[in-house]
C-alpha cells in the first residue's frame, strides 16, 4: 500500500501520518482519498500559510477565501460573487476539454453560492508562437472556452492572452466567473443538522478524471500525453440544466449547505462539508446510491472520478420533494446518497461493507503544511536608456503593435458570446469589460491582470504590479476597484528559487493590496507547472471587480472627439528594464521591471476616476506594455481618430519616453484640459498635455515633429492580421 | 398586447429578448415550457436564441419535437405570428415551418460581432420599422448560421419576396466578406409564405439601447409592436 500512495502522491511521511491518524494501515479506498485531501491542488499544503498574509477583509466583504468563492456587497442588497481557477494541466494534455472542463468548474464554483453567473473572463498563457504545439493549444483553448461559455449563456467578457518561451511545455488556462447574488441569499458548503439528507445531482458518475487533483499537483515528464485519460469531458448542456435547477431550488429553503464535486470530486465535496461543520459532525455515504456510468465501479473510483458536472447538497428535513420535483423538471439525475451523522467520521458503503472510515477532523485539520526553503533571486542591473540605439519612434511602434503579446485578440474572442444575457456595456478589448447590473443603474468592471515577464526578474514588484495594474484598469473605465480573485501559476515549490519566486509575488501582492484597499476575497494556486525541470514564468494572475455606480459615466479608451486634448497623467522616468520594448526592438529580456509606487498609484487612480465621475473625461486608457505610445495608438485605433503629438517635452532618450513603461500612468482625452490640469495641480498630481486630437477616417495618423506620421490605418492593419495570419498557417 | 415565449432546456437569450420587448411594450412576455402541452392566447410567440438541447444531434432537432411545438405550429396555422431568433431559427426549420436549414459558419467557428444587414423587404409586420433596402448594425453570435436551400427553394423565396434581411456591408452592399457566414445569397433571414413566421440569425434584441452599442434593433421590436396593434 505504501508504494501505491506513494504512486497516487502520499510521501512516505504522510502515509505514516494518515496510518496514524486511521491508528491502521489505509486501505486502498482511504488511501486514495488522504492522496487527494492532501494534494497540492486541495490542500494548499506548499502556499497555505503564505496565503493567509494577504488582506482578505474589507468593509463591503461579506466573504473572503475558503468558500466556493468571494462575496462582495455592491449595495442595494446585492452581491458580487466571483473566483478565478486554473486548469493548466488539463489544458495541455487535451486543450479542448481541459478549458471547457475549466470554464464549467468555475461556474459552478460560483452558482453554488446562489449567484448567477453573469460573466467570464478567460487568461491565456501559450509558448511561444514558433514551438510546434502552440497553433493546436490556441485553437483548442479557446474552441473549448467558446464551446462551453458560449453554450451555457454566460458572456465571456475579457481577459489576455500572451506567448512566452517558458509556457512552452505547460501553458496556462486561467478562467474566471462572475456573478450577481441577493446579498441575504448566499450559500455556504457547511454541513449541518445530523439526520439530514445528502443528495448527489448532476451528470452520472464515470472513470473519467481519475486523480485528476494529483497530476495537476505533479511536473510533467516528457511523455505528458500518457496522462490524457485523466482529464474529464465536459458537458455544458448539463451544467445549463444545474445552473437553472439550483437556483430555481435556492428560490426557497430546501437547501442547508451545498458543493459543487470539483478536484477530487465525491470525496473532496463530501469531507469539505462535513469538515467545515461541527467537530462532531460526519457525513455516512451508501455508494451503491451514487448514479454511475458504467458497471463495476468500485469505492476508490466512484470517490475519486472527477466527472463534471455534478453536484452535491445538504436538504432541510422535508425538503426532499420539493428537491425532486425541480430537478425532475430539469431532467437531472438525482439520488439520495447518504445522511449528515454525529460521529465525526467520514464513512462509506458499497455492497453492504464498509469501504472507508476516516476522521473528518484530523482528515482536514492535520493535512500537511509545508513551510518550504526559498530564496530571493538577485537583482538585475539596470538598463540605461542611453546605451540602446536611437530608432525611428513609429517604425517601433508599428512592430510592437504587431507583436505576439500587443497583436489583437479579436480572432479570439470573436469566438466567445460576449453579449448574450443583453448587459454588457464595454466589450472585450479595452482595460476592463463593463457589465451593467440590471436596470439598476450600476455596473461592474472586470478584468484580468499579470505581467510574468516582470516577475522573473522581480517577483516582489511583479506581484505588486498585477494587482496596480488590475486596480488601475478598473479605473481607465471610472469604476471604484472593489476586491480581487488571484491564480498562482508558478513551478515546483520543492525548489527553493521557486518557492522564493512565490514567496516574493504573495509580498508585493500584498503591499499592494494594503495600498489600495484591494483585498483578496478568493484564489488558486497551481504549483508544479513545469516540464522537464523547465519552470513556467511566475504568473500571479489577478482578477479584478470594480463597482461604477453610475453606468452612464462609463467610458472607454476610443478617442472622441476632434480638438480634444489628450493628456498624459503620472510621471515619466523612462524604465525600460523588461519591457516589451527592449524584449520586441532590442531582443533583450533583461533589467529589472519598474518600481510601483503604491502612493502615486492611488493618488493618479483616484483623480483619474474622480474626473471621471465629473463627467470631465471622454476617453481614458491605463499605460502599460508597450508605454505611452502604445497606449496612445491603441485610443487612436479605437476611436479611428488621428492625435498631433507635441514635441517630446524632456530630455529622456526618445524610446524611453515613447516606450518606457512606468507605473502610475494614464492617458485621458478632455475638452477641458486647461481646467482638468489645474484640478491636478493642486492636488499633486503630475498631468501634462501630449497632444491634440484631430482627423478621422481614412486621413487620420499619428503625427510627431520630426518623425513625420503614421496612419491609424496602418497600425490598425499591422495591430488586427497577426493572430489571424499566425492561427491561418498549418 | 403580449407575447409568449418558448423556454427550452438549453435557451440563453430569452433575457435578451424579454428585455428587448419589455422595451417596446413595457411588460415581459409569458414564460412558456417546452414541455407544456397549451399555449395561451397570444399576438406573438417567440422562440429564442441558445442551445436548445444542447444542440446535440443537430441544432434545433430535438427541440423541434418538444411537446409545446405541436401547439405552436397550429397556432401559426391559424395566423398567429411566430419569431424565431438564431436557435430559434434552427428550430423553426427542424420543425418543418420554414424551408432550409443551416450549417456550421464556414471558418467552423463560433462568431459573435457586429454585423450590417440589409432590409430586404419592409412591407411586413416585422420589418415594417424599417425601409426597404435600408441598412442595420445589429450582432450575431452564432456557430451554425449558414443558411441554405434548394435552387429552387432560393429562388421561390426571393421572387415571392421572402427574404427579410441579407448581409452586407455597412453601405448596403453584398459582398463575399460581409456574408461571413457563407450563408445561400447572403441570406440572413426569411419569412414563411404567409409572411407571418420570421426566423433570423442575427440578434436585434441586442441593439435595442444605446448603453450596448447600438439602437438599430429598437425599430425591429417597435415596428412589430405597431403592427400588431394594427
Amino acid at each position: 500500500m505504501k508504494e501505491l500512495a506513494a504512486e497516487m502522491g502520499l510521501s512516505a511521511e504522510e502515509f505514516a501520518r494518515a496510518s496514524a491518524i486511521l491508528g491502521r494501515t489505509p486501505n486502498l479506498t482511504e488511501t486514495g482519498i488522504f492522496a487527494a485531501m492532501w494534494s497540492e491542488h486541495c490542500s494548499y499544503k506548499s502556499s497555505k500559510i503564505w496565503l493567509k498574509t494577504l488582506p482578505t477583509t474589507g468593509p463591503r466583504v461579506i466573504c473572503g477565501p475558503g468558500e466556493n468563492a468571494g462575496v462582495v456587497d455592491i449595495g442595494d442588497g446585492d452581491a458580487v460573487v466571483f473566483k478565478i481557477e486554473s486548469h493548466n494541466h488539463p489544458s495541455f494534455i487535451e486543450p479542448h476539454q481541459g478549458a471547457a472542463t475549466g470554464v464549467g468548474g468555475i461556474l459552478r464554483d460560483v452558482f453554488t453560492m446562489g449567484a448567477r453567473p453573469i460573466a467570464m473572463l478567460d487568461s491565456l498563457r501559450f509558448g511561444s508562437p514558433d514551438h510546434p504545439l502552440t497553433r493546436h493549444l490556441v485553437s483548442g483553448v479557446v474552441g473549448g472556452i467558446g464551446g462551453y461559455g458560449n453554450c451555457v449563456g454566460v458572456p465571456t467578457v475579457g481577459g489576455e492572452c500572451q506567448f512566452h518561451p517558458a509556457y512552452n511545455g505547460n501553458i496556462l488556462v486561467n478562467a474566471m466567473c462572475v456573478g450577481l447574488a441577493r446579498a441575504d441569499r448566499i450559500f455556504y458548503s457547511t454541513a449541518a443538522g445530523p439526520g439530514n439528507l445528502v443528495i448527489y445531482v448532476g451528470a452520472k458518475t464515470g472513470r473519467d478524471g481519475i486523480h485528476g487533483a494529483t497530476m495537476a499537483s505533479a511536473e510533467f515528464g516528457g511523455n505528458a500525453g500518457d496522462k490524457r485519460p485523466t482529464v474529464q469531458v465536459g458537458d455544458p448542456f448539463t451544467e445549463k440544466l444545474l445552473i437553472e435547477a439550483c437556483l430555481e431550488l435556492m428560490e426557497g429553503d430546501a437547501i442547508v449547505a451545498i458543493q459543487d464535486m470539483g478536484a477530487a470530486g465525491l470525496t473532496s465535496s463530501s469531507v469539505e462539508m462535513a469538515g467545515k461543520g461541527k467537530d462532531s459532525l460526519g457525513i455516512a455515504l451508501d455508494l451503491d446510491r451514487v448514479p454511475v456510468r458504467e458497471t463495476g465501479m468500485s469505492a476508490y473510483e466512484i470517490m475519486l472520478s472527477e466527472s463534471q458536472e455534478r453536484m452535491l447538497m445538504i436538504l432541510a428535513p422535508g425538503s426532499e420533494a420539493e428537491a425532486r420535483r425541480v430537478f425532475d423538471k430539469w431532467e437531472l439525475d438525482f439520488a439520495v446518497i447518504g445522511e449528515v451523522t454525529e460521529t465525526g467520521r467520514l464513512v462509506l458503503r458499497i455492497h453492504g461493507e464498509i469501504a472507508a472510515d476516516i476522521p473528518v477532523g484530523p482528515l482536514v485539520g492535520e493535512a500537511p503544511l509545508y513551510e518550504r526553503p526559498w530564496v530571493r533571486r538577485a537583482s538585475d542591473p539596470e538598463i540605461d536608456p542611453r546605451s540602446l540605439p536611437a530608432r525611428d519612434p513609429f517604425a517601433c511602434l508599428k512592430r510592437l503593435l504587431a507583436a505576439p503579446d500587443l497583436a489583437s485578440k479579436r480572432w479570439i474572442w470573436e469566438q466567445y458570446d460576449h453579449l448574450v444575457q443583453g448587459n454588457t456595456v464595454k466589450r472585450p478589448g479595452g482595460d476592463a469589460a463593463v457589465i451593467r447590473i440590471g436596470q439598476t443603474g450600476k455596473a461592474l468592471a472586470l478584468t484580468t491582470d499579470s505581467t510574468p515577464r516582470y516577475c522573473r526578474p522581480d517577483p516582489v514588484r511583479g506581484g505588486m504590479q498585477a494587482v496596480a495594474e488590475s486596480w488601475r484598469n478598473l479605473t481607465a473605465v471610472g469604476a471604484l476597484p472593489l476586491a480581487l480573485t488571484d491564480c498562482m501559476n508558478f513551478g515546483n515549490p520543492e525548489r527553493p528559487e521557486i518557492m522564493g519566486e512565490f514567496v516574493g509575488a504573495i509580498e508585493g501582492m500584498r503591499a499592494a493590496c494594503r495600498a489600495l484597499d484591494y483585498p483578496v476575497v478568493s484564489g488558486n494556486v497551481s504549483l508544479y507547472n513545469e516540464t522537464s525541470g523547465s519552470a513556467v514564468l511566475p504568473t500571479p494572475v489577478i482578477g479584478g471587480v470594480g463597482l461604477l455606480d453610475d453606468v452612464r459615466r462609463a467610458v472607454d479608451l476610443a478617442l472622441k472627439r476632434d480638438g480634444d486634448a489628450v493628456i498624459l497623467i503620472g510621471d515619466t522616468s523612462g524604465h525600460l528594464g523588461a519591457s516589451l520594448y527592449l524584449g520586441e526592438i532590442e531582443g533583450r529580456e533583461a533589467g529589472p521591471p519598474p518600481p510601483v509606487d503604491l502612493a502615486a498609484e492611488r493618488r493618479n487612480g483616484d483623480f483619474v476616476r474622480g474626473q471621471i465621475a465629473g463627467g470631465q473625461i471622454t476617453a481614458c486608457h491605463d499605460l502599460g506594455d508597450g508605454g505611452l505610445l502604445v497606449a496612445l495608438a491603441e485610443m487612436a485605433m479605437a476611436g479611428g481618430r488621428g492625435v498631433a503629438l507635441d514635441p517630446q517635452p524632456c530630455t529622456l532618450a526618445p524610446h524611453a519616453w515613447w516606450f518606457g513603461e512606468d507605473q502610475a500612468r494614464y492617458l485621458i482625452e478632455a475638452a477641458a484640459a486647461d481646467q482638468i490640469l489645474a484640478a491636478a495641480a493642486a492636488v499633486g498630481v503630475p498631468a501634462r498635455r501630449i497632444g491634440i486630437v484631430i482627423g478621422d477616417g481614412a486621413g487620420a495618423a499619428l503625427t510627431l515633429p520630426g518623425a513625420g506620421a503614421i496612419s491609424i490605418a496602418e497600425l490598425r492593419a499591422a495591430n488586427e492580421a497577426w493572430l489571424p495570419a499566425y492561427m491561418a498557417q498549418s | 398586447m403580449q407575447a409568449a415565449i418558448i423556454i427550452f432546456p438549453g435557451s440563453n437569450r430569452e433575457q435578451d429578448v424579454c428585455q428587448a420587448w419589455k422595451l417596446a411594450t413595457g411588460h415581459e412576455p409569458l414564460r412558456i415550457w417546452h414541455k407544456d402541452t397549451s399555449l395561451p392566447e397570444t399576438d406573438l410567440i417567440i422562440l429564442p436564441g441558445g442551445f436548445a438541447h444542447g444542440d446535440y444531434l443537430r441544432c434545433g432537432a430535438i427541440a423541434a419535437q418538444a411537446p409545446i411545438m405541436r401547439e405552436v405550429k397550429a397556432r401559426a396555422a391559424r395566423g398567429t405570428p411566430v419569431l424565431g431568433i438564431c436557435n430559434g431559427f434552427q428550430i423553426l426549420t427542424e420543425a418543418g415551418m420554414l424551408p432550409g436549414a443551416l450549417l456550421p459558419n464556414r471558418s467552423l467557428a463560433f462568431t459573435c460581432k457586429d454585423i450590417h444587414l440589409r432590409v430586404e423587404n419592409s412591407q411586413t409586420i416585422f420589418t415594417c420599422g424599417y425601409s426597404a433596402g435600408q441598412t442595420i448594425r445589429v450582432p450575431v453570435a452564432h456557430h451554425d448560421g449558414g443558411y441554405t436551400a434548394d435552387e429552387g427553394t432560393l429562388d421561390r423565396l426571393e421572387g415571392e419576396g421572402r427574404i427579410a434581411f441579407r448581409y452586407c456591408s455597412p453601405a448596403g452592399a453584398l459582398t463575399d466578406d460581409d456574408n461571413f457566414n457563407g450563408s445561400a445569397r447572403a441570406i440572413a433571414g426569411i419569412f414563411n409564405d404567409t409572411r407571418t413566421i420570421l426566423g433570423l440569425m442575427p440578434h436585434p434584441e441586442d441593439a435595442t439601447d444605446p448603453l450596448l452599442g447600438g439602437t438599430d434593433g429598437r425599430a425591429f421590436f417597435d415596428g412589430l409592436v405597431g403592427a400588431l396593434q394594427r
